[in-house]
């Protein structure tokens, strides 16, 4: 199985790393044709605002979206990836995204650096707490009707999934614990069911 | 809940890779730096070019003028404090500054130590000229590195000689057989936990950027090509001719630096670059590379 990591800038490298050792075959996506023969989509935590305007000026997110719509690519986002996801980003509405997730996710929900955090979550269909590394993270802080939350931290989603789309607010890439990629390699084989 | 635990400093140093961190001196210079792209920008009074023109003691930037730099962006804002110097850190701390940076560009407060910075909820950066200069900060609590380079010259030999340096000897311990490990440490004054991770691991333990004379985005290309993660670029931008369009040149560059059509493409009618300074011209004490121990 063939899937892109967004290496446009920000922690591609561990994304790849993680799809190694689940056995796929890990390709950097930097232009459009980059995405001709993948299954599916991972974009890296990262600064979002970098990740929206590159991927705009080279025509990967209009690339991605006819592949999304056509029903025919699974995309995950982490961090800068989840904002990029969102339909809304509240507080910066012309922000450049892909957009087609119907979530609202606020950028920096948590505060700076120096209140970034980590925590175990209770994690929808896994049956033990994963360890969650929340970097200057970003919150879904609306989810639409199509969207099943997965994850909360507090109040707030932290993980949610609106069909072959993923969204989560902290960083499993870090971590080195494997079934969120595993569950993204499923979504990507069209393994799972709504 | 735990906050400000090494993997979240380390993990953070993870999100920059493949980015450009701009010198900024004002709020203004920040939104061109936010709108061409950069992942974070360094706050800081004068850039090193002018630091070096002007002389006197280089110090902390007022925190009126970060706090502005703050006010004015959403990406990460970071700054600088003297080698040594631990209350402008605890200073910058209380600002909220995400990143600190412990500089020798600044005029060094401390001429035998660095600052403890495990005793810090927010991440440093250090610079270093090699193997040993860059494990000894890791030591003490650095999640990232940047070569020293030459700041403030637009002359990217150093740089080059720096990354060269450090990314050989990360080569030269990989290869080597276990019990020569502690005589390397020794000759290097490296801690020896480090040069056995880095033995391990074929890399730093933290993320490792390029510093101090990035001046075209070729220069910035041939930094990325040679391994660095991401990119500093300090009096290079806001002293050429056309900062928004060299500023957006070069972010463009570090995202596609193995690809030399669209670095020529970016390369292309961007005015003046700063004007350098050859690395023969200064004298040794003028050198800013060698401040830090």
């Amino acid at each position: 199985m063939k899937i892109g990591v967004l290496a446009l800038q920000g922690a591609f490298r561990e994304h790849k790393q993680m799809l190694e050792r689940l056995g796929a075959e890990a390709v950097e996506v930097r232009k459009p044709e980059h995405l001709a023969g993948l299954q599916g989509l991972i974009v890296p935590g990262g600064e979002s605002t970098t990740i929206g305007k590159l991927a705009r000026e080279y025509g990967i997110d209009a690339a991605v979206a006819r592949r999304v719509e056509a029903g025919d690519l699974a995309v995950w986002g982490t961090c800068a990836g989840a904002i990029w996801l969102a339909r809304e980003i509240p507080h910066y509405p012309e922000q450049p995204r892909l957009g087609l997730m119907d979530i609202a996710v606020e950028r920096n929900a948590f505060g700076r650096q120096v209140a970034s955090f980590e925590e175990d979550l209770e994690v929808k269909g896994l049956d033990k707490p994963f360890h969650a590394v929340f970097i200057r993270a970003p919150a879904i802080t609306r989810v639409g009707p199509g969207v099943e939350v997965l994850a909360y931290h507090g109040k707030d989603v932290v993980l949610a999934r609106q069909g072959r789309l993923l969204a989560s607010s902290f960083h499993p890439e870090l971590t080195g614990d494997f079934r969120l990629h595993r569950l993204f390699l499923d979504l990507a084989n069209n393994l799972v069911t709504s | 809940m735990q906050i400000g635990t090494l993997r979240v400093k380390t993990g953070f140093a993870e999100m920059f890779k493949g980015g450009v961190i701009m010198d900024v001196t004002n709020a203004q210079q920040a939104e061109i730096a936010e709108e061409a792209g950069a992942c974070a920008v360094m706050a800081l009074e004068r850039v090193p070019a002018d630091i070096r023109a002007q002389g006197g003691v280089a110090r902390m930037s007022d925190p009126k003028v970060i706090k502005e730099i703050m006010g004015a962006v959403s990406i990460p804002v970071m700054a600088k404090v003297r080698i040594g110097h631990f209350v402008e850190a605890q200073i910058l701390e209380a600002l909220g500054v995400d990143f600190i940076d412990e500089s020798e560009v600044l005029t060094p407060a401390d001429e035998s130590f660095h600052i403890d910075k495990h005793a810090f909820k927010v991440p440093f950066v250090c610079g270093a000229t090699n193997i040993g200069e860059a494990l000894r900060r890791i030591g003490e609590g650095a999640a990232m590195i940047r070569t020293k380079g030459e700041a403030g010259t637009g002359n990217v030999v150093e740089a080059v000689r720096h990354a060269r340096s450090v990314l050989g000897s990360i080569r030269r311990i990989q290869a080597m057989p276990v019990e020569e490990l502690m005589t390397f440490a020794k000759e290097n004054g490296a801690p020896y936990e480090l040069v056995r991770w880095v033995h391990e691991n074929g890399r730093l333990p933290v993320v490792n950027f390029a510093a101090g004379g990035v001046a075209t985005p070729a220069d910035a290309a041939l930094m990325m090509q040679l391994g660095m993660d991401g990119v500093f670029v300090g009096s290079g931008i806001f002293k050429s001719g056309d900062p928004k369009k060299r500023a957006r040149a070069i972010v463009r560059a570090v995202t596609h630096y193995n690809d030399p059509a669209i670095l020529a493409e970016v390369s292309e009618d961007l005015g003046e670059a700063m004007v350098g300074i050859n690395l023969d011209e200064l004298h040794e004490e003028e050198k800013l590379a060698k401040r830090g121990w």
